[in-house]
């Protein structure tokens, strides 16, 4: 913040805008400048900064995973393979523990979800102002480096186990028995009539229930996420405010971060359990 | 925080991790791990069947001890036992070639005797005819009267 002496408002601002690229009112493509301009970019924009840090840990992750899988042998393991294996078997556990069916795709799903997660939420731990500043260096203004604080990301991920689960729902019980799920239940009488006037309130209950796991995925996750960087934010904000206030600050940010590790490792477990515990459901009958 | 195209992205970029994760990571290295366990669990069953085999031959070896000594021990017996018949059918051959010899020599001395007696008869017969014919000057001829002396010198 060279210079430009920012208010409080707008240093908050300036860290909850994404770096966005999209179409310009006048027709033309770039970068948008300010948090309105992103707005007006509309649907069809993109967050260039969440895309670069979710996809680069992702890289990050499946290349470190991948290079132990490549020379995982029966012999003594050595030390990335002995954490990558000791995080697959954790995975491994909690998927046994919760899942019943047999499908080969929950737990590679559950492995990404929490790794990918849990580096996304990583980002977090990283003083907020570290990588904005750098990258102004390189003459990008807005940077937001936690992509997990971005509800695209959120929600990319939670509409992705979405459509797995209905996908599993129609696949194990066909379209009648995933429908009759939604209309028969809980409210059911043996009188025909009756049923037939139960099927409109089953179903809106039914929907509200299923259309809130992924939103309750989401929003579980972007909002404990923004709201640890918000503090964050909010604990960079004394360090301009004098020497105690800042010390001060400092103890804080230390502490928060701290306890932030364990947000950090349970949001992105609880993304995990609750995935398993979906698909779980999408594979039985209740 | 504007939702936007990003979600898209996130959707395909979190589907192009998990397909990833699940070919190149999840099943390497559960396999690697299922590998491994059973290799242990190979090893672990070897080293109990080697144990087993172990305690199967110290067994063995502690039978084959004690049968060794049992047989040593009768072989001793038995030795000794022949030593002591040995020992005893030489005495007893001893005794019966000690009496054969003594017999032996007794019916030598015997017959020495007798035939010592004989020559004594005979002599004494001779004495007693010669004697009968100095008695009796030529009338009686030793030829003619043998068998007098002879039945003179068996009574004798």
């Amino acid at each position: 913040m060279a210079g430009d002496a920012l208010t409080s408002g707008e240093y908050i601002k300036h860290h909850l805008t994404n770096l966005t690229f999209g179409q310009h009112p006048d027709g033309s493509w770039g970068i948008a400048h300010s948090a309105a301009e992103a707005k007006e970019m509309g649907f069809w924009a993109i967050h260039v900064d969440t895309m670069f840090w979710s996809i680069g840990l992702g890289v990050l992750f499946l290349y470190f995973f991948s290079k132990a899988a490549k020379t995982a042998t029966q012999g003594v393991p050595g030390g990335l393979q002995n954490f990558v294996e000791w995080i697959v078997e954790f995975i491994d556990t909690s998927v046994r523990g919760s899942f019943s069916a047999r499908n080969s795709l929950v737990a590679p799903l559950a492995l990404t979800i929490f790794v990918w997660i849990f580096l996304q939420n990583l980002m977090d731990l990283v003083p907020v102002d570290v990588i904005p500043e750098l990258a102004k260096l390189l003459g990008i203004h807005y940077m937001k480096v936690v992509p997990s604080t971005d509800p695209n990301a959120t929600f990319g991920m939670a509409i992705g186990v979405f459509l797995l689960v209905l996908f599993y729902s129609i696949k194990i019980k066909g379209v009648g028995g995933f429908a009759g799920e939604l209309t028969l239940q809980p409210f059911s009488s043996t009188n025909p009539i009756v049923n037939l006037l139960f099927i409109p309130i089953n179903f809106i209950l039914e929907f509200v229930s299923l259309i809130a796991k992924p939103i309750s995925l989401a929003l579980r996750l972007f909002g404990n996420m923004y709201a640890g960087e918000m503090i964050f934010i909010l604990i960079a904000i004394m360090y301009n405010a004098g020497l105690i206030l800042g010390l001060f600050g400092g103890v804080l940010q230390l502490g928060w971060a701290i306890f932030h590790i364990l947000i950090i490792t349970l949001q992105a477990f609880i993304f995990m359990t609750l995935t398993i515990v979906y698909l779980d459901m999408a594979h039985h009958e209740h | 925080m504007n939702i936007n195209l990003t979600l898209i992205g996130q959707l395909l970029s979190f589907a192009v991790f998990v397909w990833f994760t699940m070919k190149y990571v999840w099943t390497p290295i559960m396999g690697a791990l299922e590998t491994r366990k059973k290799e242990i669990a190979d090893g672990l069953a070897a080293a109990e069947r080697g144990q087993h085999e172990q305690e199967l031959a110290k067994e063995r070896a502690k039978d084959v001890l004690h049968e060794a000594k049992a047989q040593a021990a009768e072989i001793v017996a038995q030795a000794q036992k022949r030593a002591a018949e040995i020992v005893d059918e030489s005495k007893d051959t001893a005794r019966v070639e000690g009496d054969r010899i003594l017999t032996a020599a007794q019916s030598e001395i015997e017959q020495e005797a007798n035939r010592a007696r004989e020559q004594l008869r005979e002599k004494v017969g001779m004495l007693a005819v010669a004697g009968a014919e100095k008695i009796l000057k030529k009338e009686i001829s030793a030829d003619a009267h043998q068998d007098i002396v002879t039945a003179l010198a068996k009574e004798i």
